[in-house]
C-alpha cells in the first residue's frame, strides 16, 4: 500500500487513503520510444500476473478530442493549451488512474505532468503557476525519464520512425527556426534542458534511451520490479513477457528482442506516439 | 506570462458579476449601448464563448462528465482562450472591453463546489485585472425567484445537482446560490469589487454604473474610432 500524496493541494472530494496499486510514469521528449516501452512493460507485467492500466496525454474522455481538434487549427493560444492539457490530466487522474490504483492496478502513464510543465515553461509560462496548477497531481511511485542526450539524435529517431516532423513537436508555434528541422532542434534542446532541471526536483530515475530497445527494456523491468518488490517478483519474471519456458539468460534476451517489432506493429502505438504534440 | 494586476494596456476593462438573476447582464447591455452611442470602440466578451472549448463543454455537460476539478479547469481553459483572443488584443488596441462574468464567477462557483480557494485563484493568475468590477448584489430569494420564473427548468450543473446537496432541483439551486453569494461577499474586499444594490430600479443602477465608468474614460479613447471613419 502507498500513502496518497499530492504535489500541492489535493483533489477536492478525493478520499485520501492508501492505495494498493502503483503509479509508474514513463517520461521523455518526443521520439525517445516511450510508447514502445509502455507497450512492452504492459505485456510483461500482465504476463507475470499484474493488472495494468495504461494511459497518456490527450487520452481523456472529457478533453482528448477537443485538444486534438484545437491542435489541427494551429490556433491554440499558449495559456489555453496548457489549461486544456491540465483538464485532460485531471480527468484521467480522477476517472481512470485513481480508481485503478485503488483497485490495485499498476498504472503506466506515457508522460505525466513533467512534459506539460516543460512545454509550458519553455513557452514562457510562469513556472510557479504551472506547478501550482498541477498541485492536484498524485505523486507517482516512480518516474522513469528516458533520456536522449542531444536534439540531433532525437531528430534522427523521429525521421527513422517514418513519421516526419510534427508542427507542435517541432515547436513551430514558437518561431524558433525557419523550417521544421531547425525549429525541432531548437525546441527539443530547450525541452531537454528543462527535463534535466526537473530530474533532481522530482526524483527522476534516468534511463539512457540511446541504447537498443531490449537493453532499455530490461533496465526498465529491473527498476520496476524494485518498485513493486513488496509483492515479490521472482528473478525469472524479469524475462517473462515473451513467455519463456527457460531461465537461460541468453535465450531470454534473444526472445525479448523480438517483442518490440511484434507489439508495435500490432498496436500501432509507436506510430501514434510520434504524433503526440504539446 | 503577465500576472494579475501587472498588465498595462491603453484600453479599459469593465466586468459585471453577481449571482444568476441579479440583473447584471441587463445592466451591461445598457452600458454597451451608451458607450457605443458616445462613440467609444467597445467589445463584448461572454463567459463560455471560446470556439476551441465550446464543444467539449457542451458534451461534458450533456453527458455529465465533470468533477469540480475538471469543471474548474475546463472553464479556466475557456477563459484563457477568451483572454488571449477577445480581451488582451482589444485592450492593447485601446478599446473598451465589457465582460459578462469574469474570474470572480469561477472563484465563487468553484469554491462553492469544494475546490481550494488558493488553487483556483492561482489558476487564473494570468487574467487581466479589470478597470472596474461591478458586483450586482441581490438577496438570495429575489435572485432565485427571478431565475425560477424565467427558466422553470434548471440545468444539472446550474442547479449544483452534481454535488448531492439535495435531490430537489430548486432546493439544490438555493443551497448552491447561497454558497456562491457567500463567496462573492468574501471577495468584495479581497478584490475591491464595486457593489451595486441589485434591488434598486434598473435606471438607478445604470446611472450609478455610468457615473463610475465615466471616471475612467478619456476623449483619447474615441480617437481610434474617429480615425477609422
Amino acid at each position: 500500500m502507498t500513502e496518497m500524496r499530492f504535489y500541492g493541494t489535493a483533489l477536492p472530494n478525493a478520499e485520501i487513503e492508501p492505495y494498493a496499486g502503483k503509479l509508474i510514469v514513463i517520461e521523455g521528449t518526443d521520439g525517445v520510444g516511450r510508447s514502445t516501452h509502455v507497450a512492452l512493460l504492459r505485456t510483461w507485467l500482465e504476463s507475470i500476473g499484474y493488472a495494468v492500466l495504461d494511459t497518456g496525454m490527450t487520452r481523456s474522455i472529457l478533453a482528448g478530442r477537443g485538444i486534438k481538434n484545437a491542435r489541427t487549427g494551429h490556433t491554440l493560444g499558449r495559456l489555453t493549451m496548457q489549461l486544456y492539457y491540465a483538464t485532460d490530466l485531471a480527468d484521467r487522474l480522477e476517472n481512470q488512474m485513481l480508481p485503478a490504483l485503488r483497485a490495485g492496478f499498476i498504472v503506466l502513464t506515457d508522460r505525466y505532468i513533467y512534459s506539460a510543465i516543460a512545454r509550458a515553461v519553455v513557452r514562457g509560462a510562469d513556472p510557479d503557476w504551472v506547478r501550482a496548477m498541477y498541485g492536484i497531481a498524485l505523486v507517482p511511485d516512480a518516474v522513469f525519464y528516458l533520456r536522449i542526450k542531444t536534439a540531433e539524435e532525437l531528430a534522427a529517431r523521429v525521421l527513422a520512425s517514418g513519421s516526419g516532423f510534427d508542427y507542435w513537436e517541432s515547436g513551430m508555434d514558437m518561431g524558433l527556426g525557419n523550417d521544421y528541422y531547425d525549429s525541432f532542434i531548437a525546441y527539443q534542446k530547450l525541452l531537454l534542458k528543462e527535463f534535466d532541471r526537473m530530474t533532481g526536483e522530482y526524483g527522476f530515475q534516468v534511463i539512457d534511451a540511446g541504447r537498443p530497445v531490449r537493453r532499455v527494456a530490461s533496465e526498465l523491468r529491473r527498476a520496476i520490479s524494485k518498485v513493486i518488490e513488496s509483492d515479490k517478483i521472482v528473478e525469472s519474471d524479469l524475462h517473462a513477457g515473451a513467455v519463456l519456458g527457460t531461465k537461460e539468460k541468453d535465450a531470454a534476451t534473444v526472445k525479448i528482442e523480438e517483442i518490440p517489432k511484434v507489439k508495435t506493429s500490432e498496436t500501432g502505438i509507436a506510430k501514434e506516439s510520434s504524433k503526440t504534440a504539446p | 506570462m503577465i500576472s494579475y494586476g501587472y498588465h498595462r494596456y491603453p484600453g479599459r476593462l469593465f466586468v459585471v458579476e453577481g449571482t444568476d438573476g441579479s440583473g447584471k447582464s441587463t445592466q451591461l447591455q445598457l452600458l454597451y449601448q451608451w458607450l457605443k452611442a458616445e462613440g467609444y470602440p467597445v467589445f463584448f466578451s461572454e463567459w463560455n464563448s471560446s470556439p476551441l472549448v465550446k464543444d467539449t463543454t457542451r458534451r461534458a455537460k450533456k453527458r455529465r462528465l465533470f468533477t469540480p476539478t475538471t469543471f474548474s479547469l475546463l472553464h479556466a481553459t475557456d477563459f484563457a482562450d477568451r483572454t488571449e483572443r477577445d480581451i488582451i488584443p482589444p485592450l492593447k488596441a485601446g478599446a473598451i472591453v465589457l465582460a459578462d462574468r469574469y474570474i470572480y464567477t469561477a472563484f465563487a462557483r468553484d469554491v462553492a463546489r469544494g475546490c481550494d480557494r488558493a488553487w483556483v485563484r492561482e489558476l487564473y493568475k494570468f487574467a487581466v485585472k479589470p478597470t472596474v468590477a461591478f458586483f450586482f448584489r441581490a438577496p438570495l430569494d429575489i435572485a432565485v425567484d427571478r431565475i425560477a420564473s424565467a427558466r422553470p427548468n434548471l440545468k444539472f450543473y446550474e442547479a449544483g445537482m452534481d454535488m448531492d446537496w439535495s435531490d430537489d432541483e430548486e432546493e439544490s439551486f438555493k443551497i448552491f446560490q447561497g454558497k456562491i453569494l457567500q463567496e462573492y461577499d468574501h471577495m468584495v474586499n479581497e478584490f475591491g469589487l464595486t457593489v451595486v444594490d441589485g434591488t434598486q430600479p434598473i435606471r438607478t443602477q445604470q446611472r450609478q454604473m455610468r457615473e463610475i465608468v465615466s471616471r475612467y474614460l478619456k476623449e483619447k479613447l474615441k480617437e481610434k474610432v474617429a480615425a477609422s471613419k
